[in-house]
């Protein structure tokens, strides 16, 4: 026994075990969000159920579970399913629990239609009629109903898409310019300006006035003809209902698709997904803003550190006197990165924003206070924030990458006579980029995961504007944005509808996975490349 | 012939003005005429952190002649060739006294231009050391330094100095390759070619061929015969039959101290100290 302790036999088994271990549970992690994510987008078959006391229901079964028994916990041979039955402004709820027991009959019907709506959720019901213009086209169920309101219902999709390329474009610019307008008057009064100037800009704010009307104008229009068509439905209780197609972002009758079908309308769903805007505060839809406010964030934090990083590593193993002082300061820097991140989200509020951009309000935007332009928090500011979290892992990964670096090659370009800058520049730094990149990579990975800081200092639920837009200055560095991390926390606990919204936690996490991992990919793909430029192994 | 830009100054010091008496050499070589000894070593004292590491050594290095330094590991060799491009100044802790003339000027002068001094005093390494660039810009790497920017300038630069190193016909049809890519001994080659890319005066070589087998190091010691028409070489080595066979004069160190220095003949053939004589013999070291 003793001997085979000593041969170490047990020791390469509980090495082994540790590893499998921990290869399992990322593994596990890693499916239990790609199953529960990504299943969420699969049009499944909408199950007609008629209960024991002859009432009926329909929707999609999302679950099934063992009905928990008091005491009997192992015999508890009960089950009940969790229906996704929709039609959220007649039940009140999305879901319902039904015992199994309490089943009569389960039926698949293929007329039945999936609405995905703009509002109030889905609905699961039967065609009974579709009109226009007040008067009906089709009636019942059947497929020529079906048939007559798809080309009304893309006409109705056209036409809400064009008044929201309305509001966003020509509507938001025109908010915006008479905004300007209004500050810049402000700004001419408080410099006391000539009355003239102030004229100028009045006359301005009033074309833009008339634009403003000729525009409300134009989407009134559009919107009353979107309007016209609508379809009424009758759900499997019986009761009937009235949608506007314009409503509707997109009807199915999952029933009657086939696996190609199911796979269209899937890649559809999911393409929406990471490239829609949200609906029904984020529990539906799209959340490109939040992708989108993630990877600039990351990039805006990657422009200030690694700069700051490689200098204060270049100062501190290149230039500074090594001794007691650089070694406390080492010291320092190395426990900066362990320093919670809510602390440095309540610095980043109360230096850059209250502080810094309080001062830039002040300075360069008076017309506006009490209304705060940089004096609040924004994504320059959140990802300067998460640059000072960061900072430490670039300086240690430069300083490694700095002392890796041969003396022999440094004293070569030395006895060349160059000097100790030509140097750094020429020979140091670029066979010190893997390093350097080592760490660019490994900040961005601690930064697109952060969340904590940036929930004081410029991410919100939902942001109105992205960062980046058309308008001038088109880089819109004060705005605030959202966020991957903070979507997730803010759909999964402080949804109204957290039971509806919970495959979207998971889908939403996925993402964020696959971002970051994207992120590091292409980082590390740099990095090789660089290496294999210098051949250096260093790292 | 591309010739870099070198400073009047240098030019006009180059006629070796004469040397304050007291610092005259106290046993001049024979057969070598005083005006063309190019490094004048006067009672050079080294300290490393106030451990000694050179001793009052007083030596002078002909003009075009390979001088060797020979001695036993840790006498000292290396740190008195750091001394001569000043390469010392990066360590710390390195205190000295005396002085060293190159050309007539005093380079620990505090208005010597390092950077110049360097470009005249080229140095190559015990351990190969080509920067991880391609071949060109390895070798273009000193001129480019020094200001030369035309690419037609810096394509004769490099040509020229590989073929005084002995690597063009090797280099010729892969100068854009990394120099990584390069054997050994190609890569001593190399780094010797970088050194006289700057034109020096003198070459620094520190036991380069340590590291070499024995094709590459008979390679670059038949080097040495066709640079030292031009240049003046200051050879390091432990290997007493490199020595005999490259060298023109020799200079023994012991624990710091210049034990003796003479033509290379008459050191090998009848040494005059008898730690010479056991070192040479192989009694140590
Ligand atoms: N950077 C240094 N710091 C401290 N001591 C050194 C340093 N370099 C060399 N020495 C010491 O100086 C002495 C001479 O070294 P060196 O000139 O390298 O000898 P050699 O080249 O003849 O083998 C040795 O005792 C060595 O330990
Ligand atoms: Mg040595």
């Amino acid at each position: 026994m003793k001997k085979l302790f000593r041969s170490g036999e047990p020791f390469i088994w509980l090495t082994g075990g540790a590893l499998g271990g921990s290869l399992i549970m990322i593994l596990g992690l890693i499916l239990l969000i790609a199953v529960n994510g990504l299943g969420f987008f699969w049009p499944s078959d909408v199950a007609l159920l008629t209960l024991a006391d002859g009432s009926k229901a329909m929707g999609q079964i999302w679950n099934r579970e063992a009905i928990p028994t008091p005491g009997e916990a192992e015999r508890s041979v009960e089950h009940r399913l969790q229906i996704h039955v929709g039609n959220r402004e007649l039940y009140g709820q999305d879901f319902r629990w039904i015992d199994e027991a309490r089943i009569e009959r389960r039926e698949w019907p293929e007329q039945t239609v999936l609405l995905e709506r703009r509002e109030w959720g889905s609905f699961y019901g039967f065609i009974r009629e579709v009109r226009t213009e007040g008067r009906a086209v089709a009636q019942g169920s059947s497929d020529e109903a079906w048939n007559a309101m798809l080309p009304l219902l893309d006409r109705a999709r056209a036409l809400w898409n064009e008044v929201r390329a309305l509001e966003k474009g020509p509507m938001g610019e025109i908010y915006r310019r008479q905004e300007r307008n209004r500050l810049a008057v402000r700004r001419v009064r408080l410099r006391h300006g000539s009355e003239e100037e102030i004229q100028r800009l009045l006359k301005e704010s009033e074309a833009w006035g008339d634009k403003y009307r000729r525009v409300s104008e134009e989407i009134g229009r559009l919107r009353s003809e979107m309007n016209r068509s609508a379809v009424i439905l009758e759900t499997a209780q019986g009761e009937t209902k009235e949608i506007p197609l314009s409503m509707i972002v997109r009807a199915i009758r999952p029933n009657a698709l086939g696996v190609l079908g199911k796979c269209r309308v899937y890649a559809q769903r999911l393409w929406e997904f990471a490239s829609g805007d949200p609906r029904e505060s984020n529990t539906e839809g799209g959340i490109f803003p939040a992708i989108f406010g993630t990877v600039m964030m990351v990039f805006i934090m990657t422009l200030a550190v690694v700069p700051l990083g490689v200098l204060a590593a270049l100062y501190l193993r290149e230039y500074a006197k090594q001794g007691l002082l650089v070694r406390i300061v080492r010291i320092a820097v190395n426990n900066l990165a362990g320093v919670p991140s809510i602390v440095f989200g309540v610095f980043g509020l109360g230096f850059f924003i209250y502080l810094i951009g309080g001062s830039i309000d002040r300075l360069f935007f008076p017309e506006a206070l009490p209304t705060p332009t940089y004096g609040t928090g924004g994504i320059l500011w959140a990802s300067l924030t998460l640059a000072l979290l960061t900072v430490p892992v670039v300086i240690v990964a430069t300083e490694e990458g700095l002392a890796a670096v041969p003396a022999e090659l440094r004293q070569g370009s030395l006895a060349l006579g160059a000097t100790k800058f030509e140097t750094l520049r020429r020979i140091v730094l670029p066979s010190a980029t893997p390093g350097i990149l080592t760490g660019m990579i490994l900040a961005m990975a601690r930064a697109a995961g952060e969340v904590a800081p940036l929930m004081i200092t410029g991410v919100v639920k939902l942001a109105p504007t992205l960062p980046v837009d058309g308008t001038f200055p088109y880089l819109h560095l004060e705005r605030k944005f959202m966020h991957l991390g903070f979507h997730i926390y803010d759909v999964g606990f402080q949804s109204p509808n957290v039971e509806a919204a919970r495959p979207m936690v998971y889908a939403t996490t996925l993402l964020l996975l696959v971002i970051v991992v994207g992120l590091n990919l292409a980082a590390i793909g740099l990095r090789n490349r660089l290496r294999r430029k210098y051949h250096s192994t260093a790292f | 012939m591309v010739k870099i830009k070198m400073p009047k100054v240098q030019e006009a010091l180059a006629v070796t003005p004469a040397l304050p008496p007291e610092r005259a050499a106290p046993s001049p070589a024979e057969g070598v005429p005083p005006s063309d000894f190019v490094i004048r070593i006067r009672n050079l004292n080294l300290w490393y952190d106030g451990t000694p590491a050179l001793h009052d050594v007083t030596l002078d290095l002909p003009r075009c002649k390979v001088t060797a330094f020979i001695g036993p590991s840790g006498c000292g060799k290396s740190t008195l060739l750091r001394c001569l491009n000043r390469l010392n100044d990066l360590i710390d802790g390195v205190r000295m006294s005396g002085s060293i003339h190159v050309s007539g000027q005093d380079i620990y002068d505090p208005f010597v231009d390092v950077t110049e001094l360097r470009k005249r005093v080229g140095m190559v390494f015990q351990k190969s050391n080509p920067f991880p660039k391609s071949i060109f810009e390895n070798v273009a790497y000193g001129p480019r330094i020094h200001g030369v920017r035309n690419r037609s300038d810096l394509d004769a630069i490099v040509q020229k100095s590989l073929e005084r190193a002995g690597l063009w016909n090797e280099a010729k049809d892969r100068l854009n390759r990394n120099a990584l890519e390069l054997s050994g001994g190609q890569q001593q080659r190399l780094c010797i070619a970088r050194a006289l890319a700057v034109d020096p005066e003198i070459l620094l070589m520190d036991e380069p061929c340590s590291a070499l087998d024995p094709v590459s190091t008979a390679h670059i010691e038949e080097l040495f015969f066709d640079l030292k028409t031009r240049y003046t070489i200051v050879l390091v080595t432990h290997n007493m039959q490199q020595a005999a066979r490259a060298s023109d004069r020799t200079a023994f160190l012991l624990q710091g101290r210049l034990v003796e220095v003479g033509s290379t003949r008459d050191m090998f053939t009848n040494p005059r100290k008898s730690e010479t004589q056991d070192y040479i013999t192989g009694r140590f070291g």
